[in-house]
């Protein structure tokens, strides 16, 4: 069958996929519009529900990407903060980098390999 | 005489001319630099899909440079080749098709990108350049040569890193840092090569993997190629020149970029695989290999989510992604002295890592472009100042939901049959592997999802309301890859079948690739 890729344990079929995927959009969009009818665009409808505090310009509300994940990086403080000071920008230490890693894999082929 | 016996030479002789005419085409107008490089870069790709096909159909070409007939690798009363020469099989022309594929993307995606920098001739030949480089170290039949492309495809990528640097420190800055380390791996390449031939008189791929021993000295040969060339591929912790040299290179060279890494990935396999093969301890090679890959993988995703350029978040999901690579081809590695093991799941882990590499070089180049395009009309590549573009620049937005859910590894995109591959394979040499391999992949999805958010969703923020679609030529180099991608994630089976496998096969059959050299095949 075209679209059909054995993976040793078992097999992939994007083609089928799809098909799954639209029927189900078909199912979900049936249900949609089953549903209730009496929203209104452009009252206070559309408004966010904020606890009763005042909505912030559309502008001002846009999350910018430094806060994005910040509790992921502030929760995994103890791993970043030495992997961060390990990237100095420094040539020096992307040499010596690419040395001790010769070193390692020498040791390693010269008593093993 | 037929040229198509030429096709060989022809793929790097066009693009290798085309550089030095450059110059020359220049005087014409700005434009015809870009359109030159183009058409070259059209043609050499017309010769490589019709060399995959004579490859794929009839074996392994061998194109020996200055004998009476490009197919006589031995001259009468030679037991060893002695001419310089190409043997492109299936795993050579497999990379073959990616870097003349994302060169000639590059170079129609340049069109309008460079349009508004001066000195395109020198940029153009040095992307022709490059790409010549690349197209060396795939095709290439014996070490030395290998050492020259290799120093012909870092030169050329040095200066086009620095490319924008004449008025800005970073590129400049960028450049010089991938000077020192092309540098440091051109020398122990060197001198690997010198131990080759110091000891056996040969630098003959197939016949230097002949004679080869596994002396002291060719432990210590395979113990200076690896890290190089890993480093090269930009394989943790040697990777840190590539966020720096990916972020500040124009985009569609970061696109190239890419690829050129994966021409020394390509060479790592070349040599563990076709060079030493089961005369190395193929277990502990494999675990080296799998372990810098999956220090890749782990590492490249943590520092990628971290990042608030796009370009160095991006490059950071390239060295993350080439773990994959890493993993699946050094589980193959690990299991090559075992054929039950290797039939059983090494040879799919394999397609897994090989299978990737076309499609990291797809989607990655295509996210590169967006990033391109994005700092194109911004101005910026900082996500903090980006907002609201999916309103102005519709197509970049759907080619960037496309390129991100295809690195994420999500269906039905061309990421996921690779990982695929992989995760099921190597889940059966060992199932931590597989585990962490998911997990980043999930972490993947997680920093593309604040990228897209960052630079796509929200508002259209007030600096950016002029803002509007990329030209015309940015927008199709983009479409392309986009339909590569799909395609290949719909029909994944098209290409393992055709492609990928006899890629994989070529690596693992040493006797194959000797015997096309030496004779007896």
């Amino acid at each position: 069958m075209l679209g059909l890729l054995e993976t040793g344990s078992g097999f992939w079929s994007a083609i089928v996929w799809v098909i799954v995927v639209l029927v189900i959009w078909v199912i979900v969009y049936y249900i949609r519009s089953k549903g209730e009818k009496s929203y209104k665009k452009n009252t206070e409808q559309d408004q966010p529900f904020i606890s009763g505090n005042p909505e912030l310009s559309k502008e001002g509300s846009h999350i910018s990407a430094s806060h994005i994940y910040w509790g992921f990086t502030e929760a995994l403080k103890g791993y970043y903060n030495p992997l961060i000071k390990m990237h100095t920008g420094n040539m020096n230490d992307y040499s010596s980098w690419i040395v001790i890693i010769a070193v390692i894999i020498l040791i390693i082929v010269g008593v093993n390999g | 005489m037929n040229l198509l016996t030429h096709t060989p030479a022809l793929i790097i002789a066009i693009p290798l001319l085309a550089a030095f005419l450059m110059p020359v085409i220049g005087r014409i107008n700005k434009k015809t630099n870009g359109i030159f490089t183009t058409f070259a870069l059209g043609i050499s790709l017309i010769l490589t899909i019709l060399l995959a096909f004579k490859i794929l159909s009839v074996g392994t070409q061998v194109y020996v440079f200055g004998a009476k007939s490009p197919v006589l690798t031995l001259p009468s009363g030679l037991e060893f080749p002695i001419r310089i020469m190409f043997q492109i099989d299936a795993m050579s022309i497999f990379m073959g098709l990616i870097t003349a594929t994302v060169s000639f993307l590059g170079a129609i995606f340049s069109l309008s990108f460079m349009d508004k920098h001066n000195g395109l001739d020198k940029y153009y030949s040095l992307l022709l350049l490059l790409t010549v480089g690349m197209f060396g170290m795939e095709f290439t039949g014996d070490v030395f040569n290998f050492f020259v492309f290799l120093e012909i495809a870092s030169i050329a990528a040095v200066a086009l890193i620095a490319f924008r640097g004449t008025d800005l420190g970073e590129p400049a800055e960028a450049g010089f840092k991938y000077m020192v380390v092309s540098s440091i791996s051109a020398l122990m390449v060197l001198f690997a090569v010198g131990i080759f031939y110091g000891q056996y008189d040969l630098l003959n791929f197939a016949a230097l993997a002949s004679v080869i021993k596994y002396s002291q000295l060719d432990k210590i040969a395979l113990g200076l190629l690896i890290p190089v060339l890993a480093m090269k591929a930009g394989a943790v912790p040697m990777h840190m020149w590539a966020p720096d040299a990916y972020s500040e290179a124009p985009a569609p060279i970061t696109m190239i970029l890419v690829v050129a890494s994966q021409a020394s990935l390509y060479a790592l396999f070349r040599v563990t695989f076709s060079l030493y093969n089961i005369t190395l301890n193929t277990l502990a090679v494999g675990w080296i290999i799998i372990i810098l890959g999956l220090l890749s993988m782990f590492m490249g995703v943590t520092m990628a989510i971290i990042q608030k350029d796009i370009k160095r978040l991006m490059a950071y999901h390239a060295i993350s992604q080439t773990g994959y690579m890493f993993l699946g081809v050094g589980v193959g590695l690990a299991v090559l002295a075992n054929p039950i093991s290797l039939s059983q799941y090494g040879i799919t882990a394999m397609e897994g890592g090989i299978f990737h590499i076309m499609n990291h070089a797809m989607y990655k180049g295509l996210l590169f472009l967006t990033a391109g395009a994005l700092f194109y009309r911004t101005g910026t590549k900082d996500l903090d100042k980006m907002g609201g573009l999916a309103h102005s620049m519709k197509y970049t937005t759907i080619f960037f939901i496309i390129g991100a859910a295809a690195i994420a590894g999500l269906p039905p995109f061309n990421g996921f049959a690779s990982k695929l591959l992989i995760y099921e394979s190597v889940y059966r040499f060992n199932p931590l592997l597989s585990i962490i391999a998911m997990l980043v992949s999930i972490l993947t999805l997680a920093s593309f999802v604040k990228a897209f958010h960052s630079a796509f969703l929200g508002p259209k923020l007030p600096q950016f309301k002029e803002v509007r679609e990329v030209p015309r030529s940015m927008v199709w180099a983009m479409a392309v890859l986009s339909c590569i991608i799909i395609f290949f994630g719909l029909f994944p089976d098209l290409i393992v079948k055709n492609l990928v496998h006899p890629a994989v096969m070529a690596l693992i059959e040493q006797f194959k690739y000797t015997g096309t050299v030496l004779g007896g095949i």
